[in-house]
């Protein structure tokens, strides 16, 4: 896609971690202060201030659970069509590498919060799907078109004697890809997935405003009945923020491994 | 017809093309069945890609070539069942870096002869002593030498009974003192019989396992006899060139 840039050194602007600075060692790093930072205000909110917070903890848990569910659904069926999709941008048919392409420039072209409006209301009228199946169904449609282009790279990423020497012990092309090319691809894609997992937990906050209670609608219920907004509000976020902190230091972790593994 | 004029390999009139630039020029060559062939010639003279593809690993644009009968550029034949037949080995080993040795040698068994889990082992096991590296059969191939890992891929391919094997340059990546390991399992099996095309730069395993040379320049064949004759005599001034060069 950005061929025609003549910059030498890649940009990596991950959804996950922070690329960690040079100078961002020893005890402080952002992480750690941003990381426990927020579970100790958490702790201190609740226990040094439980007449105002400790109702919103008891509140709003139930719907980081309806959260994890979007996130978690929305994700394995992005793999799905994701994979899906990327093997359709490296096939040799031209009419489904068309239809794969299609797909990921016409998804990625409209904003999330379009889609799933989108899929909720408008294909509503000829379906009846519960909220929450709709929401999963939407993200996963609008992640799998980015998961596409990864797969698509973690394919291309592998040595083509890999694929050679599959073909020459007999496989066919399906069954090299399945037992080659996969495995080894799916190795490299695993750090990019762990980025568009914690990207998809951030997203489904837009879920919110169908009828899903996910981890921000249970904050606007609970603020629009007692108008305590900043203090739900400082809740929701420190939340957010403690899962998404939580799951990029995952990845990170998993980053290391790999590199280290191979 | 008799054992020894049995065609395994005929090659008839082919050309290549990349864009304008023709890589091979009217090739015809044929290896019979048990016969060792080698391929030698400068770089870029179309060696690797005439043995790519008689694996169709290249496509070609005019001629035929015909392996153990059936002519691969036919569409209605099953290109899978002749890289069956017809093993390859590269300069590059491509072993499979996820699997162990051993599952290197037993996946395609499984996958494509479907064979049990027992047998495809034990028919690798017996292989791997054979090349002289049963003991690194749990280690995976990043662990092992460049001429470990290129004696693992000759029993790859070997762990599939091929009738035929091509050999890439299987040597051109290794340090010089690994090359005597594998060129020594080359000439096991040229002395068990095996069918053996080898694209090398090794002069001397040419000079002693091939039953014909064919030395080729810029897509085209200049000349093709017993080693005896390319060595000590050749008639062509490419070849006696390229022949002073190296020798």
């Amino acid at each position: 896609m950005q061929d025609n840039q003549p910059t030498n050194t890649p940009i990596e602007v991950g959804d996950g971690a922070s690329i960690p600075l040079k100078s961002d060692t020893g005890l402080f790093t952002a992480w750690r202060i941003a990381f426990f930072g927020s579970i100790v205000l958490c702790l201190f909110l609740a226990f040094g201030r439980p007449d105002r917070y400790m109702a919103i903890f008891k509140f709003v848990p139930e719907g980081i659970v309806i959260t994890f569910e979007v996130t978690v659904g929305a994700i394995l069926l992005a793999i799905v069509f994701g994979l899906i999709a990327g093997l359709g941008r490296i096939s040799a048919n031209r009419l489904i590498n068309g239809v794969a392409s299609l797909y990921v420039e016409v998804i990625r072209g409209i904003p999330l919060l379009v889609q799933l409006f989108y899929i909720y209301y408008a294909l509503g009228r000829f379906v009846k799907i519960p909220a929450i199946m709709s929401a999963i169904i939407a993200m996963a449609f609008c992640y799998g078109a980015y998961m596409a282009e990864i797969f698509r790279a973690g394919i291309q990423s592998i040595h083509k004697g890999q694929m050679e020497a599959a073909l020459s012990l007999g496989m066919s092309r399906r069954q090299a890809m399945r037992q080659v090319i996969l495995p080894q691809a799916f190795k490299t894609v695993l750090p990019p997935i762990g980025n568009e997992f914690i990207a998809l937990l951030k997203d489904s906050s837009l879920v919110s405003i169908l009828a899903v209670s996910d981890l921000l609608r249970r904050g606007r219920e609970y603020a629009s009945e007692t108008f305590d907004y900043f203090e739900t509000y400082t809740v929701i976020a420190l939340i957010y923020l403690i899962l998404t902190l939580f799951f990029s230091k995952l990845v990170s972790i998993m980053e290391e491994r790999l590199n280290d593994g191979c | 017809m008799t054992a020894a004029s049995l065609q395994m390999i005929e090659v008839r009139g082919v050309s290549k093309f990349y864009g304008s630039f023709q890589a091979l020029n009217n090739i015809t060559f044929t290896v019979s069945d048990g016969e060792k062939v080698v391929i030698i010639g400068p770089s870029g003279s179309g060696k690797s890609t005439v043995l790519r593809s008689i694996n169709c690993l290249e496509t070609i644009d005019r001629g035929c070539i015909i392996v153990g009968g059936k002519d691969i550029s036919l569409p209605q034949t099953d290109i899978c069942k002749i890289r069956e037949e017809v093993g390859m080995v590269f300069q590059s080993f491509n072993l499979f870096p996820h699997k162990t040795v051993l599952e290197n040698l037993t996946l395609a068994q499984t996958v494509v002869r479907k064979r049990s889990k027992k047998d495809a082992e034990d028919i690798a096991m017996e292989l791997l002593r054979k090349v002289n590296i049963a003991e690194k059969a749990g280690a995976y191939p990043s662990k092992l030498s460049g001429g470990q890992q290129q004696r693992v891929a000759i029993a790859r391919s070997l762990a599939m009974n091929p009738k035929a094997i091509l050999f890439d340059e299987p040597t051109s990546a290794l340090d010089p003192e690994m090359i005597g390991e594998v060129l020594d399992v080359m000439k096991t099996l040229a002395r068990e019989g095996m069918t053996m095309v080898v694209v090398t730069h090794e002069m001397g395993f040419a000079r002693e396992v091939a039953d014909r040379v064919i030395f080729m320049d810029h897509g085209r064949i200049v000349e093709e006899g017993t080693p005896e004759h390319f060595f000590t005599n050749p008639t062509h001034e490419r070849a006696k060139l390229f022949l002073s060069q190296i020798l």
